[in-house]
């Protein structure tokens, strides 16, 4: 089949989706009220809760959500052909993430913008809040050691990427200097600084970079993986401004930019997909695909971690109710896209089966690699970009998305650190630098203890990191329920996708526990029950919350 | 279409892409001020609670501009009330 038809068919449904069933989600269902006040202009204090224009809102909770994590699990997903992605990209994006992402936001802008953590709190029980600390504290460390594994990587595969990768952190760190001392305006420094960015790429290949293969008994994967760490660490000290914005921004851009290439390109080529549409003949060591795909798509189908972007900063800004329909769903709808983009490159990038076959030699293989080789054969094909110089440009994006995930990931991480030290009353620990080393450390006990002294555990935890994400979108979807049920009001269209999400997750769980087991990993065993005794637990909450409250409205009938 | 239109269409864009930059961090911008603006606030009102200054002189002259800053301040504190007896602001 072509690639086009599968694009077309993808956008096409969530544009449908958005169209009809997000109209009937936000009218029927969340009842969103264009006169309701919501807490950006209840609260306003020009620091937090500021009412900000739609779009604007759509473009950071977008830029926010859509990282590295979107591109990596679609690209291991097509390993079982690739109809199965891409049904559960886009039937995921209009029936889940879609209503989560949406439900977030108006669960949070109807309780004062509180976080969906203290919301579990408030709603469900002080219990579910301590355990939504755990999985949150466990996506963190999860997301960073992946992508820690996933840069290194990308950084050897691709060793034309390294100047633009780091040049791009210093024409970043320029931009921070210029606005804040205000010598230009942000439209013209924009357009410079995304030049720059792309003089950095054309220049890349000529002078590619590689680490020693070992330096002082370490890979070169594991130095690029403490190399990652000591910079995030860094980044995650400095204030805001220097770095962390301006990057942000160029990033923002960047992913734009990348979409439009990508989709332009594969209009203008019309490459047919080479692979199979339901892989029969996966490598050996292939884990089955129900339940996999699940949780190995997350971000792109339903990821918790939208949920904490908004109810966190998203909601603080809303201006008006019926504005979550357009940024959270569609918010949804952007990230759908992007890994909708991803199974096109990796999937009909690469010329024949034999080709495809040979990167997807094994599961966890592939990944994103593989979007970036089948990315860059379709832009370099239909826009007549030079081969390296294609591969160079997905490079630089993945590896900015994965980076920035990593040091914001760090920057939470350290919250909670601190958070902990303040509840328990460990001085040294609520202090910054004390708890972000606390934060490194324990991302690389888990990047080294994973996978041994080469650092590339990251890649083996993906799965896992997918089932923690999925229990955290649960819990989001487990407050709107029983916030829903309060109301009386339908509880089917969130109660579904939870049901689905906790059998997958538990499902999948118990699956990677036998692997693990019959591998003797001892170390991703114990992870594993950790998550797999929260999902449990999370699914015994939510009955026992909600059959409570259907108990006390019928005692409130009967009496009434 | 006329020049104006394209110049307001330009501004327009200008502000959005303004707001695209700053919003996300606004937040944390402005936490970071406001701990600045408190430790300042403390130079100011430091002979107030007995920790000597030896730019009094000089900050004395301030500390009437920055009473509407030390109201805000002691009501996000959370007390109703300024904190020092000598020292009533509302």
């Amino acid at each position: 089949m072509n690639a086009i038809v599968m694009m077309l068919l993808g956008l096409g449904a969530m544009f449908l989706g958005y169209v009809f069933y997000s109209k009937f989600i936000a009218e029927k269902i969340f009842k969103l009220d264009p006169n309701f006040k919501t807490p950006a202009h209840e609260l306003e204090d020009g620091v937090d809760f500021v009412p900000t224009n739609k779009y604007v809102l759509w473009g950071h909770h977008f830029t926010s959500v859509a990282g590295a994590a979107p591109i990596i699990g679609p690209a291991i997903a097509v390993i079982w052909g690739w109809v199965p992605a891409f049904l559960w990209v886009v039937f995921g994006t209009i029936f889940f993430a879609g209503v989560h992402d949406a439900g977030a936001i108006w669960a949070s802008s109807r309780n004062k913008a509180k976080s969906i953590g203290n919301l579990t709190g408030d709603v469900v029980g002080k219990r579910s809040q301590t355990l939504f600390m755990i999985v949150i504290f466990l996506v963190l460390l999860m997301v960073n050691a992946v992508f820690a594994t996933a840069i290194s990587g990308l950084l050897i595969k691709f060793s034309s990427s390294v100047v633009p990768v780091w040049g791009a952190i210093f024409v970043a760190l320029i931009i921070g200097q210029i606005i804040f001392r205000k010598w230009m305006g942000l439209g013209a420094i924009s357009v410079i600084g995304v030049v720059a960015l792309y003089i950095l790429i054309f220049v890349g290949p000529s002078v590619p970079l590689a680490l020693p293969e070992t330096f002082m008994g370490v890979s070169d994967n594991a130095q690029w993986v403490l190399i990652l760490f000591g910079y995030a660490a860094i980044a995650s000290l400095l204030p805001v401004w220097m770095l962390l914005q301006p990057r942000d921004y160029i990033n923002g851009l960047q992913l734009f930019i990348g979409l439009i290439l990508l989709y332009g390109a594969t209009l203008l080529l019309g490459p047919e997909i080479s692979a199979p549409a339901f892989n029969t003949n996966t490598p050996e060591g292939t884990p089955s695909m129900l339940p996999l795909l699940f949780v190995t798509i997350a971000c792109g189908a339903i990821s918790g971690f939208h949920g904490l972007v908004a109810s966190g900063t998203t909601s603080k800004q809303l201006d008006k109710e019926t504005d979550a329909r357009f940024v959270g769903y569609f918010g949804a709808i952007g990230e759908g896209s992007l890994s909708l983009a991803t199974i096109i490159a990796a999937t009909a990038g690469f010329a024949t089966l034999a080709d495809w076959e040979a990167v997807y030699s094994s599961f966890g293989q592939g990944g994103v690699a593989a979007f970036v080789e089948g990315g860059a054969n379709i832009i370099s094909q239909g826009l007549g970009l030079e081969a390296n110089i294609a591969e160079t440009l997905l490079t630089v994006m993945a590896v900015l998305f994965a980076g920035t995930t990593m040091d914001t990931g760090l920057r939470l991480q350290r919250y909670i650190f601190q958070e902990w030290g303040g509840l328990y009353n460990i001085r040294w620990m609520q202090k910054a630098l004390p708890a972000t080393l606390l934060a490194v450390g324990s991302c690389l006990i888990l990047a080294f203890g994973a996978g041994g002294a080469d650092g590339s555990g990251g890649l083996l935890i993906w799965p896992l990191f997918g089932t923690t994400n999925q229990l955290l979108a649960g819990l989001t979807l487990l407050v709107i329920t029983v916030m829903l049920v309060r109301l009386g009001r339908p509880m089917y269209y969130t109660l579904l996708p939870l049901i689905f999400l906790l059998i997958m997750t538990v499902f999948a769980l118990i699956v990677q526990l036998k692997g693990f087991y019959d591998k003797g990993d001892w170390f991703l065993l114990t992870l594993d029950l950790v998550v797999l005794v929260a999902a449990i637990w999370i699914a015994l909450e939510a009955s026992a919350s909600l059959s409570k409250i259907k108990k006390e409205q019928k005692a409130e009938k009967q009496n009434g | 279409m006329n020049i104006h239109s394209v110049k307001r269409w330009f501004s327009r864009a200008g502000e959005l892409v303004n707001e695209f930059y700053n919003a996300p961090y606004r937040s944390a911008i402005a936490r970071a001020k406001r701990d600045e603006d408190d430790l300042f606030m403390l130079l100011v009102y430091s002979e107030i609670m007995g920790v000597p200054n030896p730019a009094a002189y000089y900050t004395l002259e301030l500390q009437p501009l920055m009473l509407e800053r030390f109201h805000e301040w002691h009501k996000r504190i959370g007390m109703e009330h300024s904190p020092l007896d000598h020292f009533r602001c509302c």
